[in-house]
């Protein structure tokens, strides 16, 4: 029971918002939101209390402390997307469909928890499901914007699209090595060319999922469509959860062919990030823009991967931790503002500074942050990044990733001009944000300004991460 | 709390100070307080340091602080100072201090203005006192970013240009100094123990030559773009025509020092071989930057550029004199770095307070100031002849001092390439004196300025300053060029154990 505690009080606070938010009467749905965002932090800070650890089902499922870190870092970007969420939900057209976010985003988490806990190809395929299936209805929340629905529908196509190949994968690992649990597959893994298609298939499905080019197409257009809210839930919880599985996968069953699979994401390394950065720069709409930034720096995240050792794990955990803050303060406030003036440009933000300058600082810090610009965590994010993929040696990707930081920070300093330097003769006017926005703001600003400098974070995490590479 | 981390501290107070003061007169008074302060730390330092060397401590590094930060990467928070660092503390104190009396009548967004300001300032002090390479690092991008919003919101021009231009290409110079900072560190320690990134442990260790001359270029072009080094130079003209006065100062009196500092601590006192075998290379670049810097400012009419470019001559000249690798020419370097560093601070500051006037830069429009304004004149006139080397001024002791360390060298290429520089001062010469004849002499060529008054009293604190420091140097300069000298042993001294002749 207890190893199992994250999903099981998920579960548990799905299961009473469902039972409640049945009871509320129509108009009264907006009731559930104070409920909700309590629940959601109290299993936040309760996933946090040290527990037993371990394997249940005969290895099917299985928690280390390191994991548990993990989903404690998700429980954290979902409790903060919560907050970001309130003002978008209250709005008319969600009104009725209040109960219903919550509901359905929770379960992607357990889902996803799930997927991180995995022992086994079958655990890892079914949580990888329920974490993908319910996205789509969440893309097309706004269900009568036409943008929305196509978002879903899009979303549920490459997903299948991508499961389906990843499936393929997975049947063929099962068929050569004739089991489906990690320990197993790993002892049997030779480089046989078909093992090495099912690498492949396994791959491309998982690259997919984080969206990494050439496989990346899809997001820009679901990150666009979606609801701002399901837009950075997408590009920081999810594609942090399927990060963190798909470093442990590669980590635990493909180690005896890390050689080749180095190679791959060498290459696939460089693309994303040069790729993501260069269609970043043309973007006019922060949602497109900050997708863009994200599978960039799902780039940059490849390069701890490729580190292949106690660091390079420590410091993906370190830095995904570091990129749900700094990437969701720039979406919080992207959120509230577009729920306050349903603005969405790059364009509208001239002049922000001076007609709100907390939300512009906010915003700029989370940039800097994400541009790795110091005293912020960005910059011990991807420093520490750089330090895993150069211990092996490969400054020359490196370089090229270091370049690709300073083609990123022309892109962020764009919204920054934007904010600070342009001026404007419609500049989006003065409002004032909820408490629950200000409050999850807050918990970025902290989390950004915080997390790099306190070490003991870092090495809290690399205490955690020793002996599972 | 020792000495050296106050130099951290009151920025920070001073920035939650400005925080929280609520007129424009508050902050700017906190602020001037606050780096009047450091101002004083700084003397104190310098009194401190000069103490203790006379007491017979002859320790590399003094008041070395050593904090454990990532335990496990070995990233520590050491800081300590050496002579070369001190005299380099002075310099940034001295320019900030007037660079705030300079920005006194700021038009908009005082506080961040001032905010803004300080932290570039703080990185600056941070990147001085450092010893750790992560935190060195950590301090030179503290520096770099707040240019961007400081051109960006407060410059004029094409500033928006500028201000971008100058962050990435100085963001580039950090790209290649952070690749070569990690082969330092995964090459600190050859018989694999602890990894480090401490500049002083990295420099008992002797890294194999092919890995030096791999990393070298990356670290000597990375910290060589913040020099100014051509072909890297070209963010340097437009950044400083467009940012704003007290920017201007602090970048080129102050931040394009960092690249020279940074050429010779990082790169050339770590890998000494490298810098031994590929310095020929960078001779030839920095004698060009000397050159065509010198030559560029002859063309121009704007008096920014005409600075800038000139900072470009005499930043290139500070390289220049590090890959001499003797003793004089380095205390020459350094020395010019501090002399340039006031020198071109007063001149921005004067420039700045001149357009105030005038509303116009472009020298042909202007003439016969001298009568006007006869304070700034008179200052002008001292800048310009401290910038041309002439004796009595620091110009002359560091530029002296370079070309007699350069002539030390006696095989043909550097006696060509010492030729080549010496002969820039000419070309100084002219530039400046084109300058004052047509700005400050000749008659009054425009109705409009007979109006105008001469420098108000925070102008003449801020040059005051400035000539003080410019002129203290020219007079006496022995004390500093001793402590300089003192700093530069343990640097001189690898090199010669590397050096292919000895």
């Amino acid at each position: 029971m207890l190893i199992m505690r994250h999903e099981l009080l998920l579960v548990a606070i799905t299961v009473i918002l469902l039972l409640v938010e049945i009871f509320l009467p129509q108009d009264k749905k907006h009731k559930i939101i104070l409920p909700a965002i309590l629940l959601m932090a109290l299993v936040t800070i309760i996933g946090f209390i040290p527990g037993p650890t371990g394997v249940l089902f005969g290895g099917m499922y299985g928690t280390s402390p390191l994991i548990l870190l993990m989903k404690n870092i998700l429980n954290i970007g979902v409790l903060i997307i919560f907050t970001q969420s309130v003002s978008w939900l209250k709005l008319e057209e969600q009104k009725e469909k209040i109960g219903e976010y919550f509901v359905i985003l929770l379960s992607t988490l357990i889902g996803m928890d799930y997927m991180i806990s995995s022992g086994d190809f079958l655990m890892f395929y079914l949580g990888l499901e329920l974490a993908t299936i319910p996205l789509a209805t969440l893309a097309a929340f706004e269900r009568f914007k036409e943008k929305s629905a196509e978002a879903g529908v899009k979303l549920i196509f490459t997903s299948a699209l991508s499961s389906g190949i990843l499936l393929y994968g997975l049947s063929m690992i099962y068929g050569t090595t004739g089991t489906v649990y990690f320990p197993e597959v790993s002892a049997a893994y030779a480089s046989a060319p078909l093992q090495i298609l099912a690498f492949i298939f396994f791959f491309a499905g998982m690259a997919f999922k984080i969206s990494l080019v050439p496989f990346h197409l899809w997001a820009a257009d679901v990150y666009e469509g979606a609801p701002i809210n399901v837009t950075s839930y997408l590009s920081v919880i999810s594609k942090g959860a399927a990060v963190f599985i798909f470093m442990i996968i590669l980590y635990t069953v493909f180690n005896k062919i890390a050689l080749m699979w180095r190679d791959v994401i060498y290459v696939i390394s460089i693309l994303t990030m040069t790729l993501g950065n260069l269609f970043a720069m043309r973007q006019r709409n922060i949602k497109r823009f900050l997708a863009f930034s994200s599978i960039a720096q799902a780039g940059f995240i490849l390069l701890g991967i490729i580190g292949q050792s106690q660091l390079g794990m420590t410091t993906v955990v370190y830095f995904v931790l570091v990129y749900i803050f700094s990437n969701l303060g720039a979406f919080g406030v992207a959120a509230i503002i577009s729920s306050k003036t349903g603005k969405e440009s790059i364009d509208d933000y001239d002049g922000l500074y001076r007609t709100n300058p907390m939300l512009s600082l906010t915003m700029m810090l989370a940039l800097f942050s994400l541009a790795g610009i110091p005293p912020v965590a960005g910059f011990f994010g991807k420093f520490f990044l750089f330090t895993a993929a150069a211990k092996q040696g490969m400054y020359i990707l490196v370089f090229i990733a270091v370049l690709n930081t300073i083609i990123s920070l022309y892109y962020y300093l764009l919204v920054v001009k934007a904010m600070f330097l342009n001026q404007s003769d419609r500049p989006i006017t003065y409002f004032k944000s909820d408490v629950y926005t200000k409050l999850g703001l807050a918990m970025c600003i902290a989390g950004i300004i915080i997390i790099g400098f306190a070490s003991p974070v870092y090495e809290f995490i690399l205490k955690l991460s020793y002996g599972l590479y | 709390m020792d000495i050296l981390t106050l130099f951290i501290v009151i920025p920070v107070l001073t920035i939650i100070g400005i925080v929280f003061s609520k007129d424009h007169k508050q902050v700017k008074w906190t602020a001037a307080i606050g780096m009047g302060l450091q101002l004083i730390a700084a003397a104190t330092l310098i009194i401190l340091f000069l103490m203790e060397r006379k007491a017979g401590n002859m320790a590399e590094m003094l008041f070395v602080k050593d904090l454990v930060w990532f335990p496990s990467l070995n990233i520590h928070y050491l800081i300590g100072v050496d002579g070369v660092s001190v005299a380099m503390i002075g310099l940034t104190a001295i320019v900030i201090f007037a660079g705030i009396f300079a920005s006194w009548e700021v038009e908009e967004l005082h506080k961040e203005f001032f905010i803004t300001l300080i932290l570039l300032s703080t990185g600056v002090f941070g990147f001085f006192i450092s010893l750790d390479l992560f935190t060195l690092f950590l301090f030179y991008e503290i520096a770099v970013i707040p240019m961007y919003l400081l051109i960006g919101i407060w410059g004029s021009g094409p500033r928006e240009y500028s201000a971008m231009k100058l962050t990435l290409m100085l963001m580039g110079g950090s790209a290649l100094i952070l690749v070569g900072l990690l082969g330092l560190y995964f090459n600190s320690n050859p018989s694999g123990g602890q990894l480090t990134f401490s500049l002083l442990a990295i420099s008992k260790v002797h890294i194999p030559v092919e890995i030096q001359k791999f990393f070298f270029p990356f670290l000597f072009i990375g910290f060589g773009v913040l020099g100014a080094l051509f072909p890297f130079h070209t963010w340097s003209p437009d950044g400083h025509a467009s940012a704003p006065t007290a920017v201007s100062m602090l970048h080129a009196g102050v931040l394009m020092k960092l690249g020279g500092y940074g050429c010779f601590r990082v790169a050339v006192f770590l890998l000494p071989e490298a810098a031994h075998e590929l310095g020929w290379i960078f001779i030839i670049l920095t004698t060009i930057s000397v050159i065509y810097g010198a030559l560029g400012a002859v063309w121009q009419k704007d008096l920014k550029y005409i600075n800038a470019y000139s900072s470009v001559s005499h930043c290139g000249m500070v390289l220049f004199a590090i890959l001499m690798f003797n003793k004089t020419a380095m205390t020459g370097a350094v020395l010019q770095m501090i002399s340039h560093g006031i020198m071109t601070a007063l001149f921005f500051a004067l420039i700045g307070m001149i357009y105030g006037r005038t509303h116009t830069r472009y020298i042909n429009e202007m003439g016969g100031l001298m009568k006007v304004m006869p304070f700034l004149g008179v200052a002008y006139v001292i800048g310009g002849l401290a910038s041309l080397g002439l004796p009595g001024f620091s110009g002359f002791v560091a530029e002296m001092t370079i070309f007699v360390g350069a002539f030390q060298n006696v095989d043909t290429f550097h006696r060509v390439a010492t030729i080549i520089v010496v002969s820039s001062i000419v070309v100084t010469a002219v530039y400046i004196l084109r300058v004052v004849g047509i700005l400050l002499l000749g008659k009054i060529n425009n109705e409009h300025y007979e109006h105008l008054g001469d420098a108000k009293w925070y102008e003449r604190v801020s040059t005051g300053v400035l000539i003080f420091g410019i002129t203290a140097i020219g007079l006496a300069p022995l004390w500093l060029s001793e402590m300089i000298s003192g700093g530069l042993g343990p640097i001189i001294q690898r090199l010669l154990m590397a050096s292919p002749i000895h």
